[in-house]
C-alpha cells in the first residue's frame, strides 16, 4: 500500500545556487526552535555535503543526533535526503524515507523550492514491526524506552 | 479502518493546538497524564479529555503500568504521521523563506 506523498513548496527572492547555499549549509540558523530530536534546543543542524554524508543535529551540549543521510547532492538544482526518524520520533539507520529538495529558477530572479517526503507506507511496515515488538508485552516497551534514552546520553 | 479515513479522522483531533502539543509531546515520550498536565496551561481533567479524543482518533494509546495509566503514540496512526510531517516540513518550508528572503534582502542593502 502506498502512500501519497507530502509536498510543499515556497518562492524565495534568492536565486537558485544561493538558495541551495541557504537551505543546506544555513539549517541551523533557520529550522524551527524546538523541532530538533534532543530534548535541549539545537546548536546547529549539518548536512554533510556530499554522496553519503550525515545529516544530523549538534544541541547545546554539542551532543550529535543522526537525523538522516545524503542520497544525491546536486547544486544547484536539487539534493536527495534520507529522514531516517521513525514515527517515536527517534533516528534509525534501518529505517529510510526520502526527502527530496529541489531549486528551480523563477522568472523574477528567484527561486522555487520544492520538497517532497516520499515512501510515507514505511511507516506503516515499521508499525507493523514496532507492533510486533509491542506485542512482547509491557517489559519489552521499557527495555525499548530504556534503550533509546540510554542512546540520548 | 484504512490509514486514509484515519488520516481524514486524526485531522479533526489535531486541529486543536492543545491536543497538537500533548501528541508531539508524546512523540517525544510516552507520559502519564500529570506529567502531561504539569507542562501545560491546561487542567488535568482537560488533559484527559483531549487525550480520549485523541485515543479515538486512533492517535495514542494507553497501557497500564501497576496503577498509573501511560499514554504513548499509537504506532498503528501512520495516516496522523502523514498529517504530522505535512505540517513539520510546512512549518520547515515557512521558516526557510523567512530566513532566505531575509538573508537576500541583507545580501543586497548596499
Amino acid at each position: 500500500m502506498s502512500i501519497a506523498p507530502v509536498l510543499h513548496s515556497v518562492e524565495v527572492k534568492a536565486p537558485p545556487a544561493r538558495a541551495f547555499e541557504l537551505f543546506t549549509s544555513h539549517m541551523g540558523k533557520w529550522w524551527p526552535k524546538g523541532k530538533t530530536l534532543a530534548p535541549k534546543p539545537h546548536a546547529d543542524v549539518v548536512i554533510e555535503p556530499h554522496p553519503g554524508g550525515r545529516w544530523y543535529e549538534r544541541d547545546i551540549d554539542g551532543n550529535e543526533i543522526q537525523w538522516g543521510r545524503v542520497l544525491a547532492w546536486e547544486p544547484p538544482g536539487r539534493v536527495l535526503l534520507g529522514w531516517q526518524v521513525d514515527a517515536q520520533w527517534h533516528y534509525d539507520p534501518n529505517f529510510l524515507t526520502e526527502l527530496e529538495l529541489s531549486f528551480a529558477a523563477l522568472a523574477g530572479g528567484g527561486t522555487r523550492v520544492t520538497l517532497e517526503h516520499r515512501n510515507l507506507e514505511r511507516y506503516g511496515a515499521h508499525a507493523e514491526e514496532y507492533a510486533g515488538k509491542l506485542r512482547g508485552g509491557w517489559p519489552t516497551f521499557v527495555e525499548h524506552f530504556a534503550r533509546y534514552s540510554n542512546d540520548q546520553n | 479502518m484504512t490509514y486514509e479515513s484515519a488520516a481524514l479522522e486524526s485531522l479533526g483531533a489535531l486541529g486543536d493546538p492543545t491536543r497538537r502539543e500533548i501528541f508531539e509531546r508524546l512523540a517525544v515520550q510516552p507520559s502519564a497524564v500529570g506529567d502531561l498536565a504539569r507542562g501545560l496551561p491546561v487542567s488535568r481533567p482537560a488533559v484527559s479529555q483531549h487525550l480520549k479524543v485523541l485515543k479515538e482518533a486512533g492517535l495514542v494509546r494507553e497501557i497500564s503500568q501497576g496503577t498509573r495509566r501511560i499514554y504513548s503514540l499509537d504506532p498503528r496512526g501512520i495516516g496522523s504521521m502523514r498529517r504530522w510531517l505535512d505540517a513539520h516540513w510546512a512549518s520547515a518550508l515557512d521558516a526557510f523563506k523567512e530566513f532566505a528572503d531575509q538573508q537576500h534582502e541583507q545580501g543586497s542593502d548596499k
